[in-house]
């Protein structure tokens, strides 16, 4: 018997997962995935637990729910790969070995890379939301704070869903308005960026929106301490943001294990060709997902995009045929941008987010880069979508994996 | 487009960064300096000549990547090209602007 190893049964991980259980012969392959935790979690979600729309039962699933039958799920922390024994060992010291590796590891935020981040204000006026005990502890706060303000902050690039933080601002924005006192407070959108995103028609767009909402922006803000005593935060050359209360994106990292194996790069993400989606150092192992260093938005989308084209290359690794140079860079993300409506954005390593109309060229009914109600419906439906579809591997009809150039004004 | 920098018609993108790294002399650099309000020193172009080094052998210039060679600290980097080091200073250099952010 042949095997295939996955580690991580997150988004990206459990889409693969079901992916290749269909797709390879169970006489010949046995597929075994590694993860440590008990629970699922739906993360898109947590940008919507603070403001109480969704609680916690709507964002956490145990994870064996979503591992098909015939995948061996094992709990278990890992302590390394070792890569060119082609096996990996377990803490508490069992082999696994694998003719196919597939890391879908992810990333996971490390506030303690900045000083003062992580320390005495920590969950009291300095939250995170991209954990959910993050996400909860800020809820709570909501709920009895009484204004000031309101810093929505970003450390440095990559983050996972780079849109996330510009959602939370537009979602206080409205939230504080639903509870008549937003006059109370002061809401800044602090980015180490030069504008809102990264993109700049999406970030032109999004800037006119933050002036509309009275958010205000302060960017090139390559943030050094978080000062817990005068609570400011100071960036590299000197400049102080004062906050009551700061909603920050601490850095991202890949996994430990990554590190601990060798395997990553300055923040432990995995060098992987941005096309194929193998391993830069090794034939046999892929990477799929948060996991991964290459330019595309670390994003369930994008996971799901790449997981269709990485079970092809799979299939082709097998053969022993060329793999398939396919991945481009394709996200696709709901942005909410409060009071019941959304944007859309469609993109992809060669094209940045334009308007125009999803998923069908000229029709819609989603309109991109515009405020909708629709597409704020769109966003809602995704959760559904997440569990009943996204995870399973079922393809999303009408979107394909590439991006679509039809529809969309590039001028 | 082009734009006279330094006597010189010099091809540029729209945020005024070279397209073509031939076109660069030191003298390009001087006025690209002098347009950000910057007066160059011998430490100025020490860093310039290593961020110009780094783009040649491909590596992804971020600011926690300087932050961590042994050429120079952060605060340096900030005291050098006040306001956005990374954007000033890779502009000054004749390189592409990092695309760190995705």
């Amino acid at each position: 018997m042949k095997k295939v190893l996955i580690l991580g049964a997150g988004t990206a991980g459990t889409m693969m997962a079901n992916h290749l259980q269909h797709e390879l012969d169970k006489n010949e392959w046995q597929i075994d995935i590694i993860d440590e935790k008990e629970e699922h979690h739906y993360q898109p979600g947590y940008l919507f637990l603070p403001f109480d729309i969704y609680t916690p039962d709507d964002i956490i699933k145990k994870i064996e729910d979503f591992i098909p039958k015939g995948v061996n799920l094992q709990k278990g922390k890992i302590d390394v790969i070792l890569p060119k024994e082609n096996s990996v060992r377990m803490a508490d010291g069992s082999i696994y070995n694998y003719d196919i590796l597939i890391l879908a590891t992810g990333a996971k935020i490390a506030p303690e890379e900045i000083d003062g981040m992580k320390a005495e204000e920590w969950q009291k006026s300095v939250f995170d939301f991209y954990t959910f005990e993050g996400a909860l502890a800020l809820r709570n706060k909501l709920r009895e704070w009484e204004g000031g303000k309101l810093l929505v902050h970003i450390t440095e690039m990559p983050i996972k869903c780079p849109v996330a933080p510009l959602e939370f601002a537009f979602l206080a924005d409205s939230f504080f308005k639903h509870k008549k006192m937003r006059d109370k407070v002061e809401i800044s959108f602090v980015t180490p960026l030069s504008g809102a995103f990264t993109k700049p028609k999406a970030t032109a767009a999004l800037d006119h929106l933050l002036d509309e909402k009275n958010i205000k922006i302060e960017a090139d803000f390559a943030i050094e301490s978080v000062d817990n005593d005068r609570k400011v935060i100071v960036d590299y050359g000197g400049r102080e943001v004062p906050f009551d209360l700061l909603v920050t994106v601490p850095t991202n990292k890949g996994d430990e294990v990554i590190a601990r194996s060798g395997m990553g790069d300055d923040l432990n993400f995995i060098p992987t060709n941005k096309a194929t989606l193998q391993s830069l150092a090794f034939e046999n192992i892929f990477v799929l997902g948060d996991a991964s260093n290459i330019p595309a938005s670390k994003a369930g989308s994008v996971a799901h995009f790449e997981a269709e084209i990485l079970t092809e290359n799979i299939k082709h690794y097998i053969k022993g045929e060329a793999l398939s140079e396919e991945f481009d860079g394709h996200a696709n993300c709901f942005i909410e941008t409060g009071g019941g409506k959304a944007l859309l954005i469609d993109f992809n390593y060669t094209h940045e987010p334009v308007e125009g109309t999803f998923p069908f060229p000229g029709v819609g009914p989603l309109r991109l880069m515009k405020e909708s109600r629709m597409n704020h419906m769109g966003k809602l439906a995704f959760r559904w979508i997440y569990w009943n579809m996204l995870l399973k591997g079922t393809h999303i009809p009408f979107v394909s994996s590439h991006m679509e150039e039809a529809g969309k004004n590039f001028n | 487009m082009e734009k006279e920098i330094a006597g010189k018609m010099i091809k540029v993108n729209d945020e005024g960064y070279l397209t073509d790294f031939s076109q660069w002399t030191r003298e390009v650099g001087e006025a690209i300096a002098a347009e950000n309000n910057i007066a160059m020193t011998p430490r100025h172009w020490e860093v310039i000549a290593y961020l110009q080094n780094e783009h040649k052998n491909n590596v992804a210039l971020s600011i926690r990547k300087i932050g961590k060679s042994d050429v120079l600290d952060i605060k340096e980097f900030y005291q050098l090209f006040p306001q956005g080091p990374l954007k000033t200073s890779t502009k000054i250099a004749g390189i592409p602007k990092p695309a760190s952010c995705i």
